[in-house]
């Protein structure tokens, strides 16, 4: 497969790893940001390859993982509303909320469906006139152009029967909640590839030299990954903490400005609480003022919303990077992608459900 | 798109009217009379099912007597609603067929005969349940089974999707076969006869607000042609499954847990197509969960897979046939695929449907 092949290329990984090898002396903690990377650690095991020295902490980008149980309560009762259309993306249909998935609304009768592109749901709004389609709007700062100028064009069309549930959350400011938590471990960080492809790393020069960590952005295939962890440990080894980009074929310093100027003409910073960590000031995006007519939390008066997360889940200190999911009590017992605690076992970019598809049980 | 629809039907409705049957014409969807038992019930029954299966030598009956060659048969019945009804390199006429075929193979036997029970959708084109009964007679005919007994039903618009088609096998089992997935042992291998995810990724080609352009066909087929060869190649053949929904994996892991022991991949060495493989990844899904139509895994003795190789790379269908791991003492009964970086990781059996990621 082109483009995708070269990064998996099992010599190169070979070197690069003898690479790192030859560069460690010392122990270290490295945060993987985003869960794409996550799940290629694990499924290709370079986690179990590195020299042990090297501990991988998962971090908190999962979109599905982190929107907060209220998004995911106030989606629940939109869908389940027989003149709605509610549509999301595949991921987050099996997200447990206070009682129930929008799989099970869905069963019961509600009409939810899979859109793979935001526009996609304003093309179901213009086709149906007599229905309301509300498109669940999550993701970090990948997600949010396509979703900016989906709502973009709703407007400009006056697709009056469209509206966004919106729950964007941004990373810098969760790097920076990570590192002033009492007890942080994390030393360096492999930047998230391809928000850095929308934002351009230039806010990440401010983190790492105020906390005095390496943050290197980094993409996804094991190549990738792999140089992004040398590149880490280098600066780790030699005192640096700077940014250096690993993932020049996709990411440029200042990003993609397009893609920024559409998501600043619809969405405005807000604080933002994240589902198993809390609330982060300055963390989020919410629709600007002109673009009120479409806010679905408004357009349905579903501001109050009674919620109650699991007792048991631990889904906060895995996204913290406090725990391994298998060190959940509930992990692989009471919590598994069919009977999910909590949005981290769910997900294709979740922890638990990376430790749980890939066997990650804890003895084996 | 409400004018495009209807221009389809049109033109389907004219080709239709050129080429079909005087009775029908008048009748371009089905009605719920068609279902009704009655003078349009039959006329469904003679011009699209009759025509395409052919007519018993005995009058229409409540039941069909059979001949059977030995004392031992398989039975196995399925049901088929895939959506949409025509996709890529088939439709579900084809699946309804080589469905069963394929799942009476798999057990050794010798499929014979074929029923096949229709619940249709008031409002679907005649013209498309006319391809449908004719890709069942292809496929059937392919696979050396005859259709010998049926039933339709239709529902009331909005009941159904177009049509669902149930079908039941029988197949005639030699005295001495035993095929079971209780059969592996460790240092067996682990033959599967093809590329993996094709037909998943088809359907998925095609599917509404999904969409996208590519080369990929479903693998639908009859196997019992190659099965035959290769239980004649490979006499100590311990287990045949066709990887259908669940993929692959879903497959190994029931071998695992019925057979008790351990299967050891590698990775590289499963046959993905190129484009199956980048479709797959764009969408977030594995291949490994991927369905398949017209792929059989087996589990041979190490000492027979060279010549189940040969047998299963005989057949058009078993043309990139691979080895792709073996079978392993393990008391986990796990399947474990080995990265090609080297490390093992381990490949559960899936939970429910797989569903695509947000990016």
């Amino acid at each position: 497969m082109k483009y995708l092949d070269e990064f998996r290329d099992s010599e190169q990984a070979k070197s690069l790893l003898s690479a790192i090898r030859r560069l460690v002396t010392k122990r270290w903690s490295i945060m993987e940001v985003c869960g794409g990377q996550t799940h290629s650690l694990i499924r290709s095991g370079i986690d179990q390859l590195l020299p042990a020295e090297i501990e991988m902490i998962h971090g908190p980008g999962c979109p599905v993982c982190v929107t907060p149980l209220n998004v995911i309560d106030k989606g629940l009762e939109l869908a389940a509303r027989p003149e709605v259309i509610f549509c999301s993306f595949g991921d987050m249909l099996r997200v447990p909320g206070t009682r129930e998935d929008l799989l099970r609304v869905k069963g019961a009768g509600g009409d939810v469906r899979i859109v793979y592109s935001p526009l996609d749901a304003v093309k179901l709004a213009s086709q149906n006139p007599s229905r309301e389609i509300v498109f669940l709007a999550i993701g970090f700062e990948t997600t949010a152009p396509a979703n900016a100028m989906a709502i973009k064009l709703a407007k400009q069309h006056s697709i009056r029967n469209f509206s966004a549930l919106v729950s964007h959350v941004l990373v810098p400011p969760a790097m920076e909640a990570i590192l002033t938590a009492s007890g942080n471990r994390v030393q360096a960080f492999l930047a998230a590839g391809h928000v850095c492809s929308v934002m351009g790393y230039q806010q990440y020069h401010a983190l790492a030299t105020r906390f005095r960590v390496p943050i290197v952005v980094t993409g996804f295939e094991p190549l990738d990954l792999l140089e992004g962890i040398r590149r880490t440990v280098s600066q780790l080894e030699a005192g640096g903490a700077f940014v250096e980009n690993a993932y020049e074929r996709v990411v440029s310093e200042a990003g993609n400005l397009a893609a920024q100027k559409t998501i600043d003409e619809v969405f405005q910073v807000t604080d933002r609480s994240w589902r198993g960590i809390g609330n982060i000031p300055q963390s989020g995006w919410c629709l600007r003022e002109a673009y009120a007519d479409f806010d679905a939390e408004q357009k349905f008066n579903v501001t109050h919303v009674q919620t109650e997360e699991s007792s048991k889940c631990r889904a906060g200190e895995v996204l913290r990077g406090i725990i391994k999911p298998n060190q959940c009590e509930a992990f692989g017992k009471t919590c598994t992608p069919r009977t999910p605690l909590g949005a981290t076992m769910v997900s294709s970019e979740g922890a638990c459900a990376a430790y749980y598809n890939y066997g990650r049980y804890g003895s084996v | 798109m409400q004018h495009i629809t209807t221009m389809v039907d049109t033109a389907a409705c004219e080709m239709f009217r050129s080429n079909c049957p005087l009775p029908l014409r008048d009748y371009p969807h089905v009605v719920l009379s068609h279902g009704g038992g009655g003078r349009l019930s039959a006329e469904l029954v003679e011009h699209v099912f009759l025509r395409a299966f052919g007519r018993p030598h005995a009058p229409l009956a409540d039941s069909t007597p059979l001949s059977l060659p030995g004392r031992r048969i398989a039975v196995s019945t399925d049901s088929f609603v895939v959506r949409p009804l025509f996709f890529p390199g088939g439709s579900i006429g084809d699946l309804a067929v080589n469905g069963t075929v394929n799942d009476l193979a798999m057990s050794g036997a010798e499929p014979l005969y074929l029923t096949a029970s229709f619940i249709l959708e008031e409002g679907l084109l005649i013209e498309q349940l006319v391809r449908i009964a004719d890709d069942m007679a292809r496929a059937a005919n392919e696979a050396g089974v005859s259709v010998v007994a049926g039933d339709t039903k239709v529902v009331e618009r909005g009941h159904g999707d177009g049509c669902y088609i149930t079908t039941t096998g029988i197949g005639a089992l030699p005295a001495d076969r035993n095929i079971s997935i209780d059969q592996a042992r460790p240092g067996d291998v682990v033959v599967v006869s093809g590329t993996i995810g094709d037909h998943a990724m088809a359907i998925m080609s095609v599917r509404e607000g999904l969409a996208f352009e590519s080369t990929i066909r479903s693998d639908t087929a009859s196997l019992a042609k190659m099965v035959h060869a290769l239980i004649e190649a490979c006499p100590d053949l311990r287990i045949l499954r066709d990887p259908t929904r669940g993929g692959l994996a879903t497959t190994l892991n029931e071998i695992a847990v019925a057979s008790q022991c351990g299967i050891e991949l590698e990775e590289q060495a499963i046959p993905v197509d190129d484009v199956v493989r980048s479709a797959c990844e764009f969408l977030g899904l594995d291949p490994l969960q991927a369905a398949n139509e017209g792929k059989l895994v087996a589990v041979v003795p190490a000492e027979q897979a060279t010549a189940a190789l040969n047998a299963l790379r005989a057949n058009q269908l078993g043309r990139a046939a691979a080895v792709i791991g073996k079978v392993i003492q393990d008391e986990h009964k796990l399947v474990v695929a080995k990265t090609p970086f080297g490390a093992n990781r381990i490949i559960p059996m899936p939970v429910g449907e797989q569903l695509p990621r947000i990016c």
